[in-house]
């Protein structure tokens, strides 16, 4: 079993729940940056969630199947077609041989999961078959995908199709997105009031947003507590002695435009961080377009948790209603 | 030194041993950070050690953020007490100073540099001081320096001089970072040295380039065989000036898979090495030519 890819659409790349484990030698996790999404695809053709599917950005790939499959997609609202025919996201749905599935233009959203009965089986790398680029692992040749590839599906018990997760259960970003912020890492460089105005201010996501990090702009520059810069940090008051960031974590170059780091973070540098987005939340950046406003709130560690715990619990509800 | 723990969002604890570099901070980060490792700690993924900071990535559904928090923080009298010695290896890594591809780099983005009427060498050869250009490529390649944190990018060395605080060598990073820089160039920035693993985006000046490869994802190269990434934190590295002739011999040699890196075991004792830096340099020099 095999996809053919006819169109690749804009940097589709393979990907699965990631590679933990190389951080520290500047290999970041990568993975689905909607990672509900990629599970609840994996759900509905009957995959182990942690299964490799295809992430496609804007703009949908065109597929053609060797043999019959079961497949869904979920993320974002993009019109889906097989052989012209319409099918519906969050919905599991039959691919004959030959078939070929495409997909029209984006309506809200950023990023698709393409989940096929048996897996992608492209060869892993470090434990893992997401694609990451920069440093050539995983997927096809450690790059996106291309037209003319040939990506391999592993076989699997080809679930029945038809199955759906309801309405409640998907994920989307509000208008303005909202984002909750855990104050920390470097939070005391800035001074009480620029503090409070990164919280004010609706910031819009810039056009310089992808799986490495995304790029906000339109609040206002942050002010820093006035100091000696310590040795070795270097001379701009944004600039730390260079260490680790985190995933979600908000460094602020210059103090004009926050990025949030996402999958395929570096994993360390010069820059202050201010706080890391709750890891709840991290799903949702993956769905924002270009352009969108979005709010940064402000949150607890405890707030954080319970975050978490009604994202597992509605993974859980999908789990159970598909069973 | 002044350590301070705070959190990265719900998944990460952040240490900062220190606000400024030095081999205390590194040192402690790094016995901080094995001592981590080796708590096995329910629930730890991660365990990142940096220059003076380290991070360690963790399920919070496994043990609770403050509770890692609390044990972490538990680990760091265990550092403080324990012997800054280290048993590590010292590595020949050749530098192709002043090299066609990293000036041909340089001048290509001058208008994000800080002085685009130098290059990046005569630069920094200035503002350290220095008389000439030689006279600095001199001071970066005379005395050995420690990795102190391997990341950014895939197996990207950021290095250390075992020097005096004063002898150390400073330089910003470019006014706004390139789009483009040659795999394996020798980089510098704040006061650590890098080597470029891949190709791509930086800010670091650029000074050479090495014709060895540190990372391998096909795992081709003689040396990376076992493994992808060359370089671990710890590492002691000393670069060897070569010219044009010796540069595209070696590059032709690992190209070949027959290229094998000098190395030499060898024994790192920070209090020994503050006593007398250039008698420590000097027995690390003595293994290194002895291998």
């Amino acid at each position: 079993m095999a996809l053919k890819i006819i169109k690749s659409g804009l940097s589709t790349s393979v990907q699965d729940l990631g590679r933990p484990g190389y951080f520290h030698l500047g290999i970041p996790i990568s993975g689905a940056m909607d990672r509900y999404a990629l599970r609840a695809a994996n759900m509905l053709v009957g995959n182990p969630e942690d299964a490799a599917g295809l992430e496609g950005v804007f703009i949908g790939p065109e597929i053609e199947f060797t043999e019959d499959a079961t497949v869904a997609v979920t993320g974002a609202d993009m019109p889906i077609t097989v052989d012209g025919e319409a099918v519906q996201s969050w919905t599991s749905f039959s691919v004959k041989t030959g078939q070929t599935l495409s997909f029209g233009f984006l309506k809200t959203g950023a990023r698709i999961y393409i989940a096929v009965s048996g897996g992608i089986a492209t060869d892993p790398d470090l434990g893992s078959r997401s694609t990451y680029p920069i440093g050539a692992l995983g997927g096809i040749e450690g790059r996106p995908i291309a037209a003319g590839d040939i990506i391999p599906v592993g076989s699997g018990s080809v679930r029945t199709a038809g199955k759906s997760v309801p309405n409640d259960l998907r994920l989307v970003p509000g208008y303005p997105a909202e984002l909750r912020v855990l104050p920390g890492l470097y939070w005391n460089r800035l001074t009480e009031a620029s503090g409070e105005g990164f919280f004010e201010d609706t910031w819009i996501v810039a056009a310089e947003a992808d799986r490495m990090g995304y790029r906000f702009k339109g609040g206002r520059p942050l002010e820093f507590v006035d100091r000696e810069q310590p040795f070795g940090a270097g001379s701009d008051p944004s600039n730390i002695v260079d260490g680790c960031y985190s995933y979600g974590s908000i460094q602020v170059p210059g103090g004009t435009e926050p990025i949030v780091l996402h999958r395929d973070a570096v994993s360390g540098g010069g820059y202050f961080t201010l706080g890391a987005i709750i890891s709840a939340d991290m799903d949702l950046i993956g769905q924002l377009q270009p352009n969108t406003p979005i709010k940064f709130i402000r949150v607890k560690m405890e707030e954080a948790l319970a975050a978490r715990k009604v994202r597992r619990e509605n993974l859980q509800k999908i789990r159970e209603g598909l069973a | 030194m002044k350590t301070r723990y705070t959190y990265g969002g719900d998944e990460h604890i952040y240490v900062e041993i220190d606000e400024e570099m030095s081999l205390d901070a590194f040192f402690k980060s790094l016995s901080m950070s094995n001592a981590v490792r080796d708590a096995n700690i329910p629930g730890v993924t991660e365990i990142c050690p940096a220059n003076a900071s380290f991070q360690v990535k963790f399920d919070p559904d496994v043990t609770h953020p403050d509770e890692m928090l609390k044990r972490v923080k538990e680990l760091e009298h265990k550092a403080d007490s324990a012997e800054k010695c280290l048993s590590t290896r010292i590595i020949e890594v050749p530098v192709y100073y002043q090299d066609p591809w990293t000036h041909e780099t340089v001048m290509r983005f001058r208008e994000r540099h800080q002085d685009p009427s130098s290059t990046d060498l005569e630069y920094a050869a200035r503002i350290n001081d220095y008389e000439s250009v030689e006279e600095f490529i001199e001071a970066h390649h005379s005395q050995p320096w420690f990795v102190s944190m391997v990341g950014f990018v895939a197996g990207l060395p950021f290095l250390y001089q075992l020097v005096d605080r004063d002898k150390q060598l400073q330089v910003p990073k470019y006014l706004r970072p390139r789009t483009d820089t040659p795999k394996l160039t020798v980089g510098y920035g704040g006061c650590f040295s890098c080597v470029y693993s891949v190709r791509g985006a930086g800010g670091y000046q650029m000074f050479g380039i090495t014709p060895m490869p540190i990372y391998d994802p096909e795992q081709e190269v003689s040396y990376l065989k076992d493994f992808m990434v060359f370089f671990k934190p710890g590492d002691i590295v000393k670069w060897k000036p070569i010219d044009r002739e010796e540069h595209d011999r070696i590059a032709a040699s690992c190209e070949a898979g027959t290229y094998t890196p000098r190395i030499a075991k060898v024994d790192f004792d920070l209090e020994d090495f503050n006593v007398d830096m250039a008698g420590t340099n000097a027995k690390l020099m003595e293994a290194l030519n002895g291998a």
